[in-house]
């Protein structure tokens, strides 16, 4: 069926289209609330690409978790702050860290992109493996067990130094 | 190659699902809105809507022309893009989560192996258009609105996934289909009475619907996130809300009151459909019922009675259903 090849790579490329304008949207933006939401329309991409790659379960994890956890959670931390991109500029340190930014960028980018150019990239295979819920479940639990339960002692740090930081300011409210 | 083209059959499938999903969630919301105006009247000791049309059954297709003959009004110092996007936004996923719903055995767009992540996982998307909504309308209610809002999603969307969890794992699948099937002989609210209080509830505060509808609360906030809205674009809001408690009602009828099963009615041929319809608008009623008759909780009732209560009971709940399943 040509149709549906045509359907599938216009697809494809309108996910990484979303994927691109949102980093840029995300990196230009003047307000942190657009940035957040041009990370969440890179995120959306990422899902659709996971999509693509045959695996509905880690697409529609993506939106769960990244769009719906994440970018929600760093929207309301912005909109609880104070317009923390004005007291930037006030304090002039958008143009002081400017050559910094420019430091770290180059930092990652330019090894990613030297592995980038001298890797031998092999041709991709039709279809790379069973990606679906029962697979990456016994994956998960019995070839990654150590790195998944890992994960999840990172996950309680988290939460143990949110508890923390939230027992001080109780203690300052009264 | 032949030259011309045909049209292939599954693209008139998705323009024939397309509008009938539409048509589903005006109707949805028009007997919903009809329904609740006339009930919040009786509970009130008052006839409700009685002018237009029979006992008032007109009133709401009077309220869509009144809406959409109205002016869209953008207010100056509010982010105008995004606040042209969030009504759409809103909608998104109210199209979306038909997809999976099975209103009987056939009668079902798709059936995804992972039909219920799909729908919460949609549902979510729906939060982040109140977010935008309340932010980009620049307005002190619209703002603490939304707050509210997130804040509330973000506490009930935890007991919510630990009380469907402890279904899935007691069918081991998330194939709404499969779910259903699995409930031949007992529905699933006999062997899971806690989590399915604690999914009503916690649905209930993810609908934004009273006793837990701070985040619109008319007396302390207008109308919260849509205050600046009107026009079409405020009935977008309108239809998402009714939908998404006909989603709300829909999940827990598929994983907790048997879906589409029933008695087979002896005049219709889509006895299950309506058997599912049935279920899903009695959940319904209970969920207006209970708005107008408690009063609105405090926030920090609220979100006390989430971390407090009903996680702990979530996480009890699937701690013994684990136990119970395995032994």
């Amino acid at each position: 069926m040509i149709f549906y090849r045509y359907v599938a790579e216009i697809v494809f490329f309108l996910f990484i289209a979303a994927i691109f304008f949102g980093a840029v949207a995300s990196l230009r933006a003047r307000y942190l609330m657009n940035a957040v939401l041009g990370l969440a329309l890179a995120l959306a991409g990422v899902a659709g690409l996971f999509y693509h790659l045959g695996s509905p379960f880690l697409a529609l994890m993506q939106l769960l978790i990244g769009i719906g956890a994440i970018c929600v959670i760093l929207a309301f931390g912005i909109m609880t702050a104070p317009r923390p991109e004005q007291e930037a500029e006030k304090l002039g340190a958008v143009k002081r860290n400017k050559p910094l930014a420019v430091v770290a960028c180059l930092a990652v980018s330019i090894p990613l992109i030297l592995t980038i150019i001298g890797t031998q990239w092999p041709p991709a295979a039709v279809r790379v493996g069973d990606f679906s819920v029962k697979h990456l479940g016994e994956n998960l639990l019995h070839q990654f067990c150590l790195s998944f339960e890992l994960i999840s002692v990172v996950l309680l740090a988290a939460i143990l130094g949110a508890l923390a930081i939230a027992r001080i300011g109780r203690g300052d409210w009264e | 190659m032949g030259t011309t083209i045909l049209l292939p059959p599954e693209l008139l499938r998705m323009v024939f699902t397309a509008v009938v999903v539409i048509a589903l969630v005006f109707l949805n919301s028009l007997i919903l809105g009809y329904v609740e105006r006339k009930l919040a009247g009786r509970f009130q000791l008052r006839p409700g809507p009685m002018e237009v049309g029979p006992h008032g059954i007109l009133q709401l297709m009077a309220d869509a022309v009144k809406l959409l003959g109205k002016q869209f009004i953008i207010p100056q110092a509010a982010n105008s893009p995004l606040f042209r996007l969030a009504p759409l936004l809103a909608f998104v996923p109210v199209g979306a989560s038909f997809i999976v719903v099975p209103l009987s055995q056939k009668l079902q767009v798709r059936d995804l192996d992972v039909g219920l992540v799909f729908i919460v996982a949609v549902m979510a998307l729906n939060m982040v258009a109140t977010l935008i909504a309340g932010w980009a309308s620049n307005n002190k209610y619209s703002l603490f609105g939304a707050m509210r809002s997130v804040a509330q999603s973000v506490a009930y969307e935890i007991p919510l996934l630990l009380s469907l969890v402890a279904v899935v794992l007691m069918t081991h699948t998330f194939n709404m289909q499969e779910i259903v099937l699995s409930q031949d002989n007992i529905w699933h609210v006999v062997q899971q009475p806690v989590a399915f209080l604690i999914y009503f509830i916690a649905g209930m505060a993810e609908t934004h619907r009273a006793p837990f509808d701070l985040p619109e609360a008319e007396s302390e906030l207008t109308a919260g996130f849509h205050t600046e809205f009107s026009g079409i674009r405020f009935s977008f809001f309108f239809l998402a809300e009714y939908t998404n408690m006909f989603f709300v009602g829909s999940i827990a009828v598929v994983l907790f009151l048997g879906g589409w099963h029933g008695p087979q009615l002896p005049f219709m041929d889509y006895s299950a459909a309506v058997w599912f319809l049935l279920k899903v608008y009695s959940l319904l009623l209970v969920m207006i019922w209970v708005r107008w008759t408690f009063p609105r909780v405090r926030f920090d009732q609220l979100l006390n009675f989430c971390w407090k209560y009903l996680t702990p009971i979530a996480l009890v709940n699937l701690l013994v259903t684990a136990v119970v399943v395995k032994l």
